[in-house]
């Protein structure tokens, strides 16, 4: 698929990669779940799913290390799980209650755990892309070794913010790494019809950044790409634009059948889906059936379980929606 | 203490702010070597040295971005926009991340940030630099604004701003830039949300900012002489709004006109009229009156900006039928 495509996977061992796996696992049930909330009417306005693009998030943000910032779009329940925000609190704000990540104010497309370096998730298109910047501008002013991860589609590298982002980036040498999640659609448009170039990596080479082309459903190799990056961003070396292939099983939101896809398409993404792609590598590298056995099995108890307790949590006091609106 | 002009007040307020603080930092076009296009900025970078006094390249919504993730990892950024009719190539920014990101966390963030910009008509720029853009940002609650229009508000006021935990949008006016005032003693940062009587008065209440403010006084005193006593009220923030100011002196006065540079719908003067009504409409003895400029683009040739702008006789004709009614 690309010159990094035979990338070594680097110094990730068979535990790690079982937590990749369980992390993955979560995430998918996860979203199944969120599925089901929506079409049942539990949830009110809208979502975005991230089915078969778990390893981007979870490859990439377990690249990264304590003290970094991670910012995504509204598509973001993955990154911000992958970040570590827990799994009942995160289904709270889903669900509007007060225990949830933000208070009930925030809702599906606004996921943010600061205690983890989950900065936020963003709703308008391309706008938090400058916001990275400004973190990894906070770093740079201070001599820390932070990085800020950004996570976009590729309906964004349309947009102006992408571009201004991306040239402040470089030209001040910000320790940003741009990771552009391309699953082949903006929104319900094919990206053939709206984009000229089709390889969206290309677009770093206008701004004079590093770029990587990569298969995004391979966990590995995202979080080996994402690592290098993040080493060059912590050594001054400046941002990287990454482009990782990949696919989103279910439609743009909740109202999005998908009906645009060429048939076969999905059924040919989903042989490539990359959780049963990380058990075979698993299992090809000494791990036994049953231990994935029980990873599987853990990851969907636990989604049940937060779930269940989410759901059981109060609504927020009336008198929240007033605060928080200044310091 | 001597005297300084206005925009020597705002030099000297952003020097003030960066050497008291380490995290205080400035973002802009042109604003370091070259000074700023109005000279706002001049011998800041080679005070203070480039990263903390940052050229940027002509983006604003990298400027602004960069100042909102600067801020909430802790630092006070401070983003110039060089004209706030640019503010819109930017909106984005300023309307739905920067109000909205502390609120849609739920108070996970503070964002610190201050961003100044230039406003006011007057000095033959056009339509595209010149507007008084602080109307676009009423309606999003946030953020704060303030509009100085004297050398020691700019002064006190920004420094305020600097160091206000919220984000406040602080509006420059180009014709006041050369307007010379005493800075108070202390050179203690104001408080926001403060207004200043500008003229003591009885018989109506005139409520104007920055270039208006200065036109409101002409026409007190040009009132004066026919025996009308006029009180001149200058909020010097739209938010927070000091109500409570404006409300005591209707109280007294029982009349109220409000003067703005800019358009009568959709504005601060048209929502504090609103507001007096709702509230206080026993209070009132005439109709209040907003003296605003006309509806259509600001033009460029001298004899038609003049003429869209709200003059002196314009207030004070105001003034004089609130007074009479």
């Amino acid at each position: 698929m690309s010159k990094t495509a035979t990338k070594p996977a680097g110094e990730v061992g068979l535990e790690r990669q079982l937590d990749f796996l369980r992390a993955m696992l979560e995430i998918r049930h996860f979203e199944d779940e969120c599925h089901r909330l929506f079409a049942a009417g539990v949830v009110r306005g809208s979502t975005h799913l991230g089915q078969g693009q778990e390893a981007v998030s979870v490859g990439a943000c377990g690249a990264l290390r304590e003290g970094d910032t991670m910012t995504c779009t509204y598509r973001g329940h993955a990154a911000t799980l992958a970040m570590g925000a827990p799994l009942d609190r995160t289904f709270g704000e889903i669900l509007g209650k007060a225990e949830g990540l933000c208070g009930g104010k925030g809702g599906s497309m606004h996921l943010t755990d600061v205690s983890r370096g989950a900065m936020g998730s963003f709703a308008i298109v391309g706008g938090h892309l400058p916001i990275a910047c400004g973190f990894g501008l906070a770093a740079q002013h201070r001599g820390t070794e932070e990085v800020s991860l950004c996570f976009f589609g590729d309906g964004s590298t349309n947009i102006g913010a992408f571009h201004e982002a991306l040239n402040l980036a470089s030209i001040w040498k910000l320790p940003v790494v741009f990771v552009c999640e391309n699953n082949l659609y903006g929104e319900y448009s094919p990206l053939a019809s709206t984009t000229p170039v089709e390889r969206l990596a290309d677009r770093a080479d206008a701004f004079a950044m590093a770029k990587e082309r990569i298969d995004g459903n391979d966990v590995l190799l995202v979080h080996a790409t994402i690592a290098a990056a993040a080493a060059r961003a912590r050594a001054g070396e400046g941002p990287t634009l990454v482009e990782a292939l990949t696919y989103r099983h279910k439609g743009h939101s909740r109202s999005d059948p998908a009906a645009y896809r060429p048939e076969g398409e999905l059924e040919q993404w989903l042989e490539r889906d990359p959780i049963p792609r990380l058990e075979q590598a698993l299992l090809g590298a000494g791990a036994e059936q049953e231990r994935l056995d029980a990873v599987r099995a853990e990851a969907e108890q636990a989604v049940l379980d937060a779930l269940e307790r989410a759901k059981g949590w109060p609504d927020p006091a009336l008198e929240s929606r007033l605060e928080h609106v200044y310091a | 203490m001597s005297e300084v002009t206005y925009k020597q007040a705002i030099t000297q307020a952003l020097a003030d702010e960066l050497e008291a603080d380490e995290d205080v930092l400035l973002l802009g076009e042109d604003i370091g070597a070259a000074g700023g296009v109005f000279k706002a900025t001049e011998g800041l970078w080679e005070r203070f040295g480039g990263q903390r006094v940052r050229d940027t390249p002509i983006s604003e919504q990298a400027i602004v971005g960069a100042a909102i993730g600067a801020s909430i990892r802790g630092l006070k950024p401070v983003a110039e926009i060089m004209f706030g009719d640019f503010a819109a190539t930017c909106f984005d920014g300023i309307v739905n991340e920067l109000p909205k990101y502390r609120y849609m966390t739920g108070g996970q963030v503070t964002l610190p940030v201050t961003i100044r910009m230039t406003v006011g008509a007057g000095g033959g720029f056009g339509a595209q630099h010149s507007q008084a853009v602080e109307n676009w940002f009423l309606s999003i609650p946030g953020l704060k604004l303030v509009v100085p229009a004297t050398p020691a508000d700019a002064y006190g006021l920004l420094r305020a701003a600097i160091r206000d935990p919220d984000p406040v949008l602080y509006f420059e006016h180009k014709g006041l830039y050369n307007l010379k005032g005493e800075l108070s003693g202390d050179g203690a940062p104001l408080a926001l949300g403060s207004a200043d009587v500008a003229r003591a008065g009885e018989d109506v209440t005139v409520v104007a900012t920055q270039a208006m403010r200065h036109r409101a006084l002409a026409a007190a005193d040009a009132l004066a002489d026919e025996g009308i006593s006029v009180e001149v009220i200058d909020p010097r923030t739209l938010v927070p709004l000091d109500l409570n100011a404006i409300r005591a002196s209707v109280d007294r006065t029982n009349r109220l006109v409000v003067v703005q540079e800019a358009a009568f719908a959709g504005t601060w003067g048209a929502s504090l009229i609103a507001k007096v009504v709702q509230d206080g409409f026993e209070s009132l003895d005439a109709p209040p009156r907003l003296v605003a400029a006309e509806d259509t683009p600001i033009p460029y040739a001298e004899a038609l900006e003049d003429a869209w702008l709200p003059s002196v006789d314009d207030i004070a004709a105001a003034v004089r039928a609130t007074a009479a009614f």
